[in-house]
């Protein structure tokens, strides 16, 4: 599938094996403002606007009614949307209900399709791989490299499948698998590599949940990761706002059923999982390699051989605030963000509610609509009172607690149960320490205070 | 950008596995300029310095034998996670123009090249061997040399390395990516036309108000 994406988009061979590869979209948003400023220094346009789409998720604030805070994100917000005006560009901003993540508003638009070449100057690019497309994250001058020029100079990746087969057992979702393929394959795993994700474990996987696996593959090492398109993507496609309509979906979707792998396609390297070994899983450490069942101890660096491992572990469970052999679900939290590109889409949000309903949160818990139009969606089902009524905070859209650079913070030394996507030190403020998990699993934690066996609590 | 070709300077050694660039910059730091003077300070800044702004001790950029390190020597995966160039552009600042490493994250590792910035993939076991040659004598130096993609200590030991042709190109001769692409503006334009042909669907209907 990657090669048959990467062939149709090849626009000449350079040297030492580079090739210059068209890009069918690119989305933007107000962490792009620095492109845009070099861009309007040298005096160069945007290419094609009409594949350029941009939104403001990443600095905008998510507290109810006040999407913008201080003057500074102000002016970055503004910016974008001042650029996008100059440049042509669509530009769902604060106020349109169609502002959202970055990776959340483009399938939903019917942006994101199969068989095309998606970048973004953000790393969890990926998550549009999940319709089969070919997306990765890049760089601010890779950027304004697209920007000027619609292409990039890329090398082949060599390529990955993980396959997982058999069906996931009850209380646990993609989440718990993708933290999953990466405890196995490690943080640098997919370095250098695209992977494709495979099996009757994600066949049987929604889009959201698909998108759940994609999102993380940059936590795996690698820069992109796919799902090969089938009749769950095609059915989520048909009919948005920007998908193609008529005549263009017809062609469309005798090219995209084209696209998957070939029997006999061969991979440079294949890792396999059973879905029903995998448990709902979190993290300890700071690194998204350091996930476990949650029925497991934090580990003991005393055991593990290797001297970087070890000094690593030693310095991440310092770091955390744990102490080797404590049971993970005994595990006090402070606070517990359910939000984030990685889950913040209804399905996320349904997962969570089916917890929170009927219960109390014990610790501040905020839930964080991935788009205005989920947010919207999730109300007209009554996610919104189930979460209230649970004591949870209903916000508005945007990356909030996930990229610790719009001001929402968690506080030095306090423990959050996270559906984000990173772990690192200080990710999610200065001296904060992050658990990764399910939204379930979230939930859960919200309610008992700690972390906590979803399996036992009754839903 | 800033050509690169050959370098000698003191390197340091980062030992700890996964670095990633939420540790090199932190994310409130993204929104600063990078022509500020105290732009470097940024540099593992919630690891370098304390709450009251005062250098920590035990971190190793502080520690007087490495002020002025010009060669990063570190272990698997560093520069990983996010896709912010800033982490670049810091390390860049501080005065690092070279980065050696078993394995990069492949965002950074892109990043490094638009930047002037070689970033060097040896095999673990020299990196390891770099780390610890350094670890022994602090404050060595180490030359970076491009045209003959090697990497070598005072005392003689050469290691050579594999650079992508294109990028090494690129990198000597400090030349602009985006002014070489558009010498491709004919291909770009027969592309687009084939493109148009071929996968018409791929142009998005215009979106409502």
């Amino acid at each position: 599938m990657f090669e048959k994406i990467w062939t149709r988009h090849v626009v000449a061979e350079g040297p030492g094996g580079h090739v210059l590869l068209y890009v069918d979209r690119h989305l933007l948003h107000e962490g792009t403002t620095a492109a845009f400023t070099r861009l309007a220094r040298s005096g160069r346009r945007v290419r094609r606007p009409d594949l350029s789409f941009a939104t403001a998720d990443h600095y905008v604030r998510t507290a109810p009614g006040s999407p913008v805070p201080d003057d500074e994100i102000r002016t970055m917000v503004e910016g974008l949307g001042r650029h996008t005006v100059l440049q042509g560009i669509t530009y769902f901003g604060v106020g349109d209900p169609r502002r959202g993540i970055v990776h959340v508003m483009g399938p939903e638009q019917g942006l994101t399709v199969p068989g095309i070449t998606l970048v973004c100057g953000d790393s969890h690019t990926a998550t549009h791989g999940a319709f089969g497309a070919l997306a990765f994250g890049i760089g601010s001058s890779e950027v304004e490299h697209v920007m000027v020029t619609q292409t990039l100079w890329q090398k082949r990746p060599r390529t990955m499948r993980i396959t997982v087969d058999g069906r996931l057992a009850p209380g646990v979702d993609a989440k718990d698998v993708i933290l999953a393929i990466i405890a196995k394959i490690g943080a640098g795993g997919g370095v250098g590599h695209a992977i494709e994700y495979a099996g009757s474990g994600i066949r049987a996987m929604s889009m959201d949940e698909r998108m759940t696996v994609c999102n993380m593959s940059i936590e795996g090492g690698a820069r992109a990761g796919m799902i090969a398109p089938d009749d769950t993507t095609f059915a989520y496609v048909e009919g948005r706002p920007l998908a193609p309509r008529g005549a263009a979906w017809r062609h469309a979707l005798a090219f995209w059923k084209t696209l998957p792998s070939d029997p006999g396609a061969v991979f440079d390297r294949e890792v396999a999982l059973v879905a029903g070994e995998i448990a709902p899983t979190v993290t300890w450490g700071t690194s998204p390699q350091d996930a476990l069942p949650i029925t497991a101890r934090v580990p003991d660096p005393a055991d593990v051989g290797e001297t970087g491992r070890r000094e690593s572990m030693v310095r991440a469970l310092a770091y955390m605030g744990l102490r080797p052999g404590t049971p993970l679900a005994e595990i006090a939290v402070n606070r517990v963000f359910i939000g984030s590109c990685t889950n913040s889409r209804l399905d996320d949000l349904r997962a969570a509610a089916r917890v929170a309903k009927g219960r109390r949160a014990v610790v501040p818990a905020w839930v964080v609509p991935g788009s205005g139009l989920i947010k919207r969606a999730a109300e007209q089902e009554g996610l919104d009172q189930i979460f209230l009524e649970a004591g949870f905070e209903w916000r508005e859209s945007g990356c909030s607690m996930c990229v610790g650079m719009n001001g929402e913070t968690a506080r030095e030394g306090e423990r959050v149960a996270s559906t984000s996507n990173r772990n690192f030190e200080g990710r999610q403020g200065k001296g904060a320490r992050t658990h990764l998990m399910s939204p379930a699993m979230a939930a859960a934690a919200a309610v008992t205070g700690r972390l906590t066996d979803v399996r036992t609590l009754r839903t | 950008m800033q050509a690169f070709t050959r370098l000698t300077g003191v390197a340091v050694p980062i030992d700890l596995p996964n670095v990633d660039t939420d540790r090199i910059i932190p994310a409130r730091f993204l929104r600063r300029e990078r022509d500020e003077p105290e732009y470097a300070t940024f540099l593992f800044h919630d690891v370098r310095f304390n709450a009251d702004g005062l250098e920590k001790a035990d971190f190793i950029l502080n520690q007087r034998r490495y002020r002025g390190a010009r060669i990063v020597v570190a272990a698997e995966n560093f520069g990983c996670g996010s896709s912010r160039e800033a982490a670049v552009w810091v390390l860049a600042a501080y005065g690092f123009r070279a980065v050696i490493a078993p394995s990069l994250g492949d965002i950074f590792h892109q990043n490094c090249f638009k930047n002037g910035v070689l970033p060097v993939i040896l095999p673990a076991d020299v990196v390891a061997g770099l780390r610890a040659h350094i670890h022994a004598q602090p404050g060595a130096a180490l030359t970076v040399d491009l045209q003959p993609q090697t990497v070598s200590t005072a005392g003689g030991a050469s290691h050579r390395f594999e650079v992508d042709p294109f990028r090494k190109e690129m990198l000597l001769a400090g030349r602009d990516e985006i002014g070489l692409t558009l010498g491709f503006e004919t291909k770009i334009r027969e592309f687009e036309a084939r493109h148009a042909r071929e996968m018409a669907w791929v142009v998005p209907p215009r979106a409502g108000a």
